[in-house]
C-alpha cells in the first residue's frame, strides 16, 4: 500500500536553497512538502561552507597556538610545549555545530509548517514523484515542483573518489591528519581546505591545470593569498594535470599531453576539488520533460521557471546565477513568493562572492576589467589593511590584505568591491549593500564607519578612490 | 568684408509668407552662389531658397515651423567687397537661433523623461525595494527618470511616474509587455497646413453628405475595351478620367456645384473652367494637384494630364501652379474601397466627390439577383450655398452618365 499525499508545494532538497523555499512557502499558507535524502541543510550546512569553516577555523586556532608555543611565544602568551591536536574531537565538535544548525533546520521546516520527508524522491512525471522513505513509499502529487537538487563534487574518471581519493565531503570528516596531502584542483574549495589541513600540520601540494590557482580572480588579489601558500609551505604546481595513483598511493602528474615525463608525489590522501556539477541523475529529471542545457543544468528563467509550467528549479541545478548557496537562498525565498501569486523576478546587481582562505578574498560587482569591458569611464581605489588599526590589533594586516572600489569617473556610482586580507568576508554585506543601493562614493564617504573597525578601510578605499583618503598618502 | 542681407523673396503669385521647413546652413557656414539655404513652405508648396551670394553665414532668421513674411530679412551673408547693407542695421534686430531654448522646452515640455544615465550597463539604477515595487506594479523602470544621484530611482520618482499618467498595465502578468512612453512629433510644415487648412474647411463649412452605388458594368466593359486597344504610348485608363470628364458634363448643368464661396465677402464664384483637384496621398503628405480645363480635354488627354500631375506632385516636383486654382476635388479611395466616406470639402470650393473602388455585387434587377460591378460614390457639399437638392441631383446625374457611359462622350 503506496501512501498518496497532495500538497501545493512540493520542495526537492532541503539545502540552503530548498529549505529556505520550503520555510517561505510555508509561511505564505502553502501546502508544502519537502524531500531530502540525507539531512536537513544541504551540502552547504551539513558537508560544505559550514563544516569547513569550522575546521579552517579550528586549524586557524592550532596555527596562533604554534606560534605562542616557540620561544619567546607571542603577543607576550607562552605556552611550554606545542598545542596537540585531537583530529577526531575537532570532527566532534564541528559535528556539533552541523547537528545544531541541521536541527534548527528541521524546527524552522516545523514551525513555517512545511513537512519534511525523509526519503529519496523519484519523479514518474513532472508533477508526481515517488519517495521511497523508512516509512514505506509514499507517492506524491504537487501542484507546484520546486528542484532544488543542488550539485555533486566532479568525479575525475582515473581517480574515482574512494579510499584514500576524498571529495570534500570526507575531508571534513578525516580521523587524523594526512602527513601529506595532495591537493587536485586549485580553485577555491581546494585551497579553502588546503590551507586548513597546511594550519593543522599537513604537507600540502596543490595540482592545479591552469598556469594559476584561482584563476577566476585577477593577480592583485590573488597575490595575497599566493604569497601566504609559500609562506604556510603550500606546494604549488600551476600548469600540470594529474595522472592517476600508482601502486603506493601516490600522485602522478605532468604538463598535459606529456607521457613520458611523468612526476610522483607522496600523498597519504588526494584531496580532489576540479569543481561541482549539476545533480540531474539518478532521480528522473528525464521524466519531467524539463529543458537542461548541454553541460546539464536545468534550463529556467528570472523567475526560475522551466519550460515545464508550475515546475521551477533554483540553486545550483539551475542555470542562473553562480553555484553559491546564497544565490539558491535567494531564488527559493523568490520561487515561493511567486507560487504565492507575487510578482518578482531574479534580478541582483551584485552576488558577493567570497573565498575563505588566508587571506580572505571577497568580490562584489564589477573588477576594474570587467567594468572597463562594459564601457564605463572608470576609477580605482585602493586602502590597505596595514593603514587600519583595527586590522593591526587582529593581526589582519600580516597577510597583505588590501580594499579596492572601482567606481565611475562621470558620476562616481559605485560598480564593484573587491577586498583580500584577514576578516574581511564580514566586511561584505556593505560592499553589496551600496552597490545594491547604486550607493555613489559620496554616499558612503558620509557615511560615519565606526572606529576602530575593519569597515573603516572600506570608508578610506572609498576616499582614495576620491582622491582624498586620510590614512595613506 | 561687407554684409549682404537676404531677404524672403516673393516666392509664388499670391504668396505673402512662408514657413521654415528646413535650414540647410549653420550659422559660420561657407556658401556658394545658389547652394540651397533654406526651404520654405507657402500655402501650396514647398520651395527652396537658393544662396544668393558666394560667402559666410552670419545671422538666420526663423526657427523650424516659424512663418517669416515675404520681404523679411531671413540671412545675412558676410560677403568679399561691399555687401547691400550695414551691419550695425542688422544687429538691431533680434536674431533668433534655431536652437532657442524657449523653442527647444516647449517640444519637449510632454515628452517622456529621459532614462536615467547608466553607461555601460543597460540596467536602471534603482534599489531592490524600489525594483521590487516597480515589478509589482508593473511599472518599467527603464522609462522611469531618476532624481536621485547619478539617476537613481527613488520610490518618489515612481509616484511621479505614475502620477504623470503612466499606464499602470498588468505588465508581468502576461506574456505581453505593456508599453508606456509617448513620441511627440512637432507638427509643423505640410502637416501643420493640412492641419489649417482641415481646420478652416471643417469649421467653416456646413457639410452635408450624400451617397450612392453606381452600376459601373457597362463603363468597365468600355474601360477594358479602351485599354486593349488604346493608342501607342497612351496612358493606361482608370475609372478616374471617366469620373472626371463626366463631371464636367454634370458640373456643366449644375454649375452652382462648380463654384468657389467667398465667405468673408459673402460671394459665390462660379467658374467656366473645370479644374478638377485630384486629392494626392504623397510620401510628405497630402496634396492636391490640380487638373485644369478638363472641359477642353478628351478621355486620353485627361488621363495623361492627370497622371502628370499627381506624380509631380508625389515626386515633389509639383510647380505652383500646378497646386492651386481647382474649381472643385475629387478624393479617390482607390484600391483601398470602402463603404463610404464624408470627405472634407477643400475650401474655399463648394463640393468634393469620394470616389470607392467597384467590386462585383449581387444586386436584383427585374425580379431577379444578378452580379454587377457596383462603384460606391460620396459626396460632401456646402449646404450653405448648395442645397441638399442640387448636391443630390448632381450625384445622380453623374451616376446617369456612368451608367450609361456613352452619353458622356455625346
Amino acid at each position: 500500500m503506496v501512501e498518496q499525499k497532495k500538497c501545493q508545494v512540493l520542495v526537492i532538497g532541503a539545502g540552503p536553497g530548498g529549505y529556505v523555499a520550503a520555510i517561505r512557502a510555508g509561511q505564505l499558507g502553502l501546502s508544502t512538502i519537502i524531500v531530502e535524502g540525507e539531512k536537513a541543510g544541504g551540502t552547504c550546512l551539513i558537508r560544505g561552507c559550514i563544516p569547513s569553516k569550522a575546521m579552517i577555523n579550528a586549524a586557524h586556532k592550532l596555527h596562533d597556538l604554534s606560534a605562542m608555543a616557540k620561544e619567546g611565544g607571542h603577543m607576550g602568551i607562552s605556552i611550554p610545549g606545542p598545542a596537540e591536536l585531537n583530529m577526531e574531537g575537532l570532527v566532534a565538535w564541528k559535528d556539533g555545530i552541523v547537528k545544531r544548525l541541521n536541527k534548527g533546520v528541521e524546527n524552522l521546516l516545523k514551525r513555517a509548517g512545511a513537512e519534511l520527508i525523509n526519503g529519496w524522491a523519484e519523479f514518474i512525471d513532472a508533477k508526481t514523484c515517488k519517495v521511497s522513505s523508512a516509512d514505506g513509499d509514499i507517492r506524491i502529487e504537487a501542484e507546484n515542483v520546486i528542484l532544488a537538487n543542488g550539485s555533486v563534487p566532479t568525479e575525475l574518471p582515473f581517480m574515482p573518489f574512494g579510499g584514500d581519493v576524498i571529495s570534500s565531503r570526507e575531508a571534513l570528516d578525516l580521523k587524523e591528519v594526512p602527513d601529506d596531502l595532495v591537493v587536485v584542483g586549485g580553485g577555491y574549495i581546494g585551497l579553502e581546505l588546503g590551507i586548513a589541513f597546511a594550519h593543522l600540520g599537513s604537507n600540502v601540494s596543490v595540482l592545479e591545470a591552469m598556469d594559476t590557482v584561482l584563476p577566476i580572480f585577477d593577480k592583485e588579489l590573488r597575490r595575497p593569498v599566493e604569497l601566504n601558500l609559500k609562506r604556510l609551505g603550500v606546494k604549488v604546481h600551476t600548469g600540470v594535470f594529474a595522472k592517476g595513483i600508482d601502486d603506493e598511493g601516490n600522485v602522478q602528474y605532468a604538463a598535459k599531453d606529456e607521457q613520458e615525463n611523468i612526476k610522483t608525489l607522496k600523498a597519504d590522501k588526494v584531496l580532489v576539488t576540479v569543481g561541482r556539477r549539476p545533480n540531474n541523475n539518478g532521480w528522473g529529471l528525464e521524466e519531467m520533460g524539463i529543458k537542461t542545457s548541454e553541460h546539464g543544468f536545468v534550463i529556467v528563467d528570472e523567475k526560475c521557471a522551466t519550460n515545464m509550467r508550475g515546475v521551477y528549479c533554483i540553486g545550483d541545478l539551475a542555470e542562473r546565477g553562480a553555484m553559491l548557496a546564497h544565490n539558491a537562498s535567494s531564488q527559493g525565498e523568490m520561487v515561493a513568493e511567486i507560487i504565492a501569486g507575487n510578482i518578482r523576478e531574479w534580478d541582483p546587481v551584485a552576488v558577493p562572492a567570497i573565498v575563505f582562505t588566508e587571506p580572505e578574498i571577497v568580490e562584489v560587482g564589477l573588477s576594474p576589467e570587467q567594468a572597463s569591458a562594459e564601457g564605463h569611464p572608470v576609477i580605482v581605489g585602493k586602502f590597505p589593511l596595514a593603514a587600519n588599526g583595527r586590522a593591526l590589533t587582529m593581526e589582519a594586516e600580516k597577510t597583505g590584505g588590501f580594499i579596492r572600489v572601482v567606481a565611475r569617473d562621470d558620476d562616481h556610482r559605485i560598480l564593484g568591491v573587491q577586498a583580500v586580507g584577514s576578516h574581511v568576508s564580514e566586511l561584505s554585506g556593505e560592499f553589496t549593500l551600496a552597490i545594491e543601493m547604486g550607493a555613489l562614493l559620496e554616499d558612503v564617504a558620509g557615511t560615519i564607519h565606526a572606529h576602530p573597525t575593519m569597515s573603516e578601510a572600506f570608508h578610506e578605499a572609498v576616499l582614495a578612490t576620491l582622491g582624498h583618503a586620510i590614512h595613506i598618502t | 568684408m561687407g554684409i549682404y542681407s537676404f531677404k524672403l523673396p516673393d516666392i509664388g503669385e499670391g504668396v505673402v509668407e512662408g514657413e521654415v521647413v528646413a535650414w540647410h546652413v549653420e550659422i559660420g557656414a561657407t556658401v556658394k552662389e545658389d547652394d540651397p539655404v533654406l526651404d520654405v513652405m507657402t500655402d501650396k508648396a514647398t520651395v527652396t531658397i537658393p544662396c544668393p551670394v558666394d560667402g559666410t553665414v552670419r545671422t538666420r532668421r526663423g526657427n523650424v515651423g516659424e512663418i517669416l513674411p515675404v520681404g523679411q530679412t531671413c540671412i545675412t551673408f558676410e560677403v568679399e567687397g561691399e555687401g547691400n547693407s550695414t551691419s550695425e542695421e542688422e544687429e538691431s534686430e533680434p536674431v533668433v537661433e534655431e536652437s532657442a531654448p524657449e523653442k527647444k522646452s516647449k517640444t519637449k515640455a510632454v515628452t517622456p523623461p529621459a532614462p536615467s544615465s547608466r553607461g555601460g550597463n543597460s540596467k536602471p539604477l534603482a534599489s531592490p525595494a524600489v525594483r521590487r515595487r516597480a515589478k509589482e506594479e508593473g511599472l518599467d523602470l527603464s522609462k522611469v527618470s531618476g532624481s536621485g544621484p547619478a539617476g537613481r530611482i527613488t520610490h518618489e520618482d515612481l509616484d511621479d511616474w505614475k502620477d504623470a499618467g503612466s499606464p499602470v498595465a498588468a505588465a508581468g502578468h502576461g506574456p505581453r509587455e505593456a508599453k508606456v512612453g509617448t513620441t511627440e512629433i512637432p507638427v509643423v510644415g505640410l502637416r501643420r497646413k493640412i492641419a489649417e487648412q482641415m481646420h478652416k474647411s471643417y469649421s467653416n463649412i456646413a457639410h452635408f453628405s450624400y451617397f450612392e452605388d453606381v452600376d459601373v458594368t457597362n463603363l468597365e466593359e468600355l474601360r477594358q475595351h479602351l485599354n486593349s486597344t488604346r493608342p501607342e504610348g497612351a496612358p493606361k485608363l482608370t475609372y478616374l478620367p471617366f469620373i472626371m470628364q463626366a463631371l464636367v458634363k454634370a458640373l456643366s448643368e449644375r454649375p452652382e456645384c462648380n463654384a468657389h464661396y467667398d465667405d468673408e465677402r459673402e460671394v459665390i464664384i462660379r467658374h467656366e473652367a473645370i479644374n478638377l483637384g485630384i486629392a494626392t496621398q504623397t510620401e510628405r503628405g497630402l496634396y492636391v494637384p490640380v487638373v485644369k480645363n478638363v472641359e477642353a480635354m478628351d478621355l486620353w488627354q485627361t488621363a495623361a494630364e492627370m497622371g502628370r500631375v499627381t506624380n509631380a506632385a508625389k515626386s515633389g516636383d509639383a510647380s505652383l501652379e500646378e497646386l492651386s486654382g481647382s474649381t472643385f476635388t475629387i478624393t479617390s479611395l482607390g484600391k483601398m474601397g470602402g463603404t463610404g466616406a464624408t470627405p472634407i470639402i477643400n475650401h474655399p470650393e463648394v463640393g468634393i466627390l469620394g470616389v470607392h473602388n467597384a467590386s462585383d455585387s449581387a444586386v436584383v434587377r427585374d425580379g431577379n439577383i444578378v452580379i454587377r460591378r457596383i462603384m460606391k460614390l460620396s459626396s460632401s457639399w456646402d449646404h450653405r450655398v448648395v442645397d441638399g437638392f442640387d448636391g443630390a441631383m448632381l450625384v445622380q446625374i453623374l451616376k446617369n452618365y456612368l451608367e450609361h457611359p456613352a452619353t458622356i462622350f455625346m
